[in-house]
């Protein structure tokens, strides 16, 4: 029982030593008061807090890993959480973004040598376990709040810097709003049955304990709050302008973890129902997976900075997730949770590039990625390996992925689905290449000037490309693992 | 067998492409060198198990089998039959030539043999795959590299605009086959991709009849078939010289072969249904194809129009669905692979030095590269089908083919070869005879070995098929046998 909060306690003694540490560590100088060279920039200086925090996260991701495992899913503390491979897998997807979050924020100005920083990324990473874990309607609004606030200051982090203010600002909007609208959702779920534990309200809803036509509404204002975090068509409005001005690795977490959250509590939420989810339910999943790819896509061809283009490519990607949900078969939903974990990986891996890259040339401009193959053979390698595995090329994860979700989909018998996704593909395609030629093609004046990567970005850049490459070679023990989670959440 | 030819066929060009890219990317020399070695290498054993090909024995030999993903009934199943078999061969041969003739690439040519390397991989597990899942991923492995090969190092006129419309071409066509593949995979019941398995799944004629134009047409694609060969000229002609000979001479095939292997031989009630239309496309491919190369005034343009035009002979055998048509089609993928690799490398190497392909600016060069030009003619007798050489051993059958199924088809395509033969003269007259303009007198390198090698092992096969041709032709009757097994009727 105390082993489903394995991850959340250990979480909570990781910020509270990144705190105590911080504390003693030499005192950080804004630069206003100090015009010398950075003290960030000193050798052992306050780099070694990004270290510790993604030491910290691996030994966590170790624990859990050999200590946590879930055997036969179970309700634990009352029914708050239930333990399962669900929350045992997402949390382990959680921790590892986390760790290469942690790892990728340690050069960046104004958030590296934070303690606070690393610190709001493990309660954020804290929110989101709980949120993969939560049975009950108290805890889960609990850990989204506790996971979105955190996410909210880290998106403004940078106070001097008008876009990252404008950012956070705008998350913390949107996010609130859809939130009460949610927390109202789930108010009228609790009156209509009495119940807040997610699988006893289910079992009622079932019985015919409530009206359905009730429930059905309660559950779509349910559902505003998931598609927000999921950054599904029409609640999207917020991505770009968030990724876009929130520090890099901060966006980096947002668009893998956070929304890998949101999948996760709105598949355990649609399975608990698995009964009762009626054909609506299909269709609005549906004509919304096809909205959220097919805008996305379209959107993402006129951008002109890589963040920019970057979070449209996500917001396509969580329509091609949903398209696995959408089937609700074992099958799709197991294809939705790969698809994420590949995605995952090849985004952080993207980010990572475009960290690096913005850190050497200052620049987020696509246009200025001009001749970063001669700048940098390997980062440009990198680049081309995450950016392929986003459109879906073998032998890359991201192919297998799709492979999967329109399998899933042929399988339910929604071929035109499978369709519309394989278009969208094409559509991602094409501007996943464009971005290529520039890297590839385009000559600039700075050629010369190679780029420089430190140890920690080496590490984190290089381990994500290989489960890039690993998880699209041999995809066996991972679809295994899927299908694992997918038969926990029925 | 349990020395595993084939697997390392296909992964030693990947595995030399990873190495090279632990090369230091000034070392030009040691990069050549390891490339030269991988082809070799890749050469040799295809030569082997071509020699070691059991004929009397027939059916898929070499086979191998490994699980790769099983909860999808997805293996590693490699094998290699009568007809796919000179097709690895060609590939080999390809690979080799192409890398002698790219000695001189100077602009990094680390990442250039790397990505060629890549695409032979992809493109020799599509010969040798048994699994449908595997041949998409190898497929698709073929496909990509072509984009940055072409847009890098290929002529700056046009290669962007060439680059991404082939990329964008193909990569539609591999994804329509995908979905048919996918529901094909979940009509039959069988639960695996196995395509010896999925041979006997006995789809039901109407299935057969509305999957097999998804299918047969998304890998047509690559096989240039009316209308959709509208990218193959601008790639031909876009991409650098080796790229040129992979592109027409292997990756063409690559899709004939995979339309054969999935379209026709999956879903043999569909092809007999289509086959009439694919009759007419492909005549349209010969006719129209062979008009627009005469009237090109690129030298390139002309052998990319060409290229068209013959593959349109092999779907033309395809469509016969008979012994003669099939090994006429089998022979003629070979013959015209090393063909049109032929004579992309002579335009290449009178490129390299006239710096024009304007054929009106050219003339005379038969007496500065005496032997390039006799290699152009042996290329260009081949090209119209003069007995002695390849192309009459490859284009006879398909006749005899035609003629059985439908003689006025046999005649209106013995127009093209006619057509064939005036633009082939008209090249031959005005680039290598005549006066040579004085801009070039004096001015015209010499050819370099590695250059000199590659056309007489390119011209001395075309010439030992057209008189020998029992070394080849015996294997591809017992593999259009096979083919004839399996769709019934002869």
């Amino acid at each position: 029982m105390v082993l489903s909060l394995l991850p959340a306690l250990s979480l909570l003694v990781l910020a509270g030593l990144i705190l105590l540490v911080d504390l003693f560590m030499r005192p950080w100088r804004s630069p206003r008061r100090f015009a010398g060279p950075r003290p960030s920039t000193e050798p052992g200086g306050r780099r070694g807090l990004g270290t510790l925090t993604a030491v910290g996260l691996l030994v966590i991701l170790v624990m859990v890993l050999v200590y946590g495992r879930p055997g036969a899913p179970l309700l634990v503390f009352g029914g708050m959480m239930r333990f399962d491979t669900a929350s045992f897998a997402f949390a382990v997807v959680f921790l590892f973004a986390a760790a290469v979050t942690a790892l990728l924020s340690v050069d960046v100005d104004g958030v590296g040598d934070r303690g606070e920083y690393y610190f709001l990324i493990v309660v954020a990473t804290l929110g989101l376990c709980l949120m993969a874990a939560a049975a009950d309607l108290i805890l889960l609004y609990l850990a989204i709040e506790t996971a979105s606030i955190s996410l909210y200051v880290l998106a403004g982090y940078l106070k001097r810097d008008d876009k990252s203010t404008e950012s956070g600002l705008k998350y913390f909007l949107f996010g609130a709003l859809t939130s009460a609208v949610m927390l109202y959702g789930f108010s009228l779920l609790f009156g209509a049955t009495g119940q807040t534990n997610l699988y006893l309200l289910a079992d009622q809803v079932r019985r015919g304990g409530a009206p359905v036509l009730f429930v059905g509404g309660a559950a779509i204002l349910v559902f505003v709050g998931f598609a927000f975090k999921i950054s599904a068509v029409p609640f999207h409005f917020w991505t770009p302008d968030v990724y876009e001005g929130a520090p890099t690795p901060a966006t980096a977490y947002i668009s893998t973890a956070s929304k890998v959250a949101g999948f996760a509590v709105l598949l355990r939420f649609l399975l608990a129902f698995a009964e009762p989810t009626s054909d609506t339910w299909i269709v609005v999943l549906t004509a919304m997976a096809v909205a959220t790819m097919t805008l996305g896509n379209l959107l993402a061809l006129v951008q002109t900075n890589i963040k920019r283009l970057l979070a449209y490519s996500s917001i396509a990607h969580a329509g091609y997730a949903l398209i696995g949900v959408v089937s609700l078969s074992e099958l799709g939903t197991a294809s939705a949770v790969f698809y994420l974990v590949a995605y995952v990986v090849t985004n952080l891996a993207a980010f990572a590039v475009v960290i690096l890259f913005a850190r050497s040339a200052g620049s987020d401009r696509i246009s200025d990625y001009a001749g970063l193959s001669r700048r940098s053979p390997g980062l440009a390698l990198a680049l081309l390996v995450a950016l392929l595995s986003l459109a879906g090329m073998p032998p890359l994860a991201g192919f297998i992925g799709k492979f999967y979700v329109f399998a899933a989909a042929v399988q339910s018998g929604l071929i035109w689905l499978a369709v519309i996704g394989v278009l969208n593909a094409i559509i991602g395609l094409y501007y996943y290449l464009t971005v290529l030629k520039v890297v590839y093609l385009h000559r600039s004046p700075d050629e010369d000037k190679p780029i420089a990567i430190g140890a920690p970005y080496a590490i984190a850049l290089g381990t994500c490309v290989v489960f890039i490459l690993a998880i699209g070679v041999i995809s066996g023990p991972w679809i295994e693992s899927a299908l694992a989670v997918a038969t926990s959440l029925f | 067998m349990n020395f595993p030819i084939l697997s390392i066929i296909v992964f030693t060009p990947m595995t030399a492409g990873l190495l090279l890219f632990l090369l230091p990317a000034r070392r030009h020399r040691e990069i050549r060198l390891v490339a030269l070695a991988a082809a070799i290498v890749a050469l040799g054993l295809s030569l082997y198990a071509y020699i070691s090909y059991d004929q009397s024995l027939g059916g898929y030999q070499f086979q191998e089998q490994a699980t790769w993903i099983p909860q999808l009934g997805i293996s590693y199943h490699v094998g290699v039959d009568g007809i796919s078999l000179p097709l690895v061969l060609l590939t080999g041969i390809v690979m080799l030539t192409g890398v002698l003739v790219s000695w001189g690439v100077d602009d990094r040519p680390r990442e250039f043999f790397g990505f060629l390397f890549i695409l032979a991989t992809g493109v020799f597990g599509v010969f040798v795959a048994l699994d449908l899942f595997a041949l998409l991923f190898f497929y698709e492995i073929a496909v990509f590299p072509m984009f940055l090969l072409i847009a890098i190092w290929g002529w700056q006129v046009t290669r962007e605009y060439a680059a991404m419309k082939l990329t964008l071409y193909l990569f539609i066509g591999s994804v329509v086959s995908l979905v048919g593949v996918l529901a094909m995979y979940f009509t039959s019941g069988l639960g695996t991709f196995d395509m010896l398995a999925m041979e006997g799944a006995g789809f039901s004629t109407v299935f057969q009849r509305l999957w097999f134009p998804f299918v047969f047409f998304g890998f047509a694609v690559l096989g240039g078939i009316f209308p959709f060969h509208n990218w193959s000229p601008d790639g031909h002609v876009a991409a650098p010289t080796a790229v040129s000979m992979f592109h027409a001479g292997v990756l063409m095939k690559l899709g004939a072969f995979a339309a054969l292997r999935v379209g026709i031989m999956l879903l043999p009630e569909g092809a007999k249904f289509w086959a009439p239309l694919i009759l007419a496309l492909a005549l349209v491919n010969v006719v129209y194809g062979s008009l627009i190369a005469s009237v090109q005034t690129d030298f390139k343009y002309v052998i990319g129009f060409s290229s068209v035009s013959h593959m349109g002979l092999v779907m033309l055998g395809f469509a016969t669905l008979n012994q003669n048509g099939l090994t006429g089609a089998g022979l003629q993928m070979f013959s015209h692979g090393v063909m049109t690799a032929l004579f992309f490398a002579v335009v290449g190497i009178v490129y390299d030095r006239a710096h024009t392909r304007e054929i009106a600016k050219l003339g005379g060069f038969a007496k500065v590269m005496p032997l390039v030009a006799v290699a152009f003619i042996i290329g260009g007798l081949v090209s119209m089908g003069m007995p002695g050489f390849s192309g009459f051993v490859a284009e006879f059958p398909i006749f005899l083919g035609l003629w059985q199924v439908q003689p006025i088809v046999a005649i209106i395509a013995a127009l093209g070869i006619v057509i064939t033969a005036g633009y082939i003269m008209r090249v031959i007259g005005r680039v290598f005879y005549g006066d040579m303009p004085a801009e070039f007198a004096g001015a015209i390198g010499a050819i370099r070995l590695q250059d000199r090698v590659a056309l007489v092992v390119l011209a001395g096969l075309l010439v030992l098929i057209g008189l020998q041709p029992w070394v080849m032709a015996p294997m591809i009757a017992s593999g259009a046998q096979g083919v004839l097994r399996v769709v019934g009727g002869g």
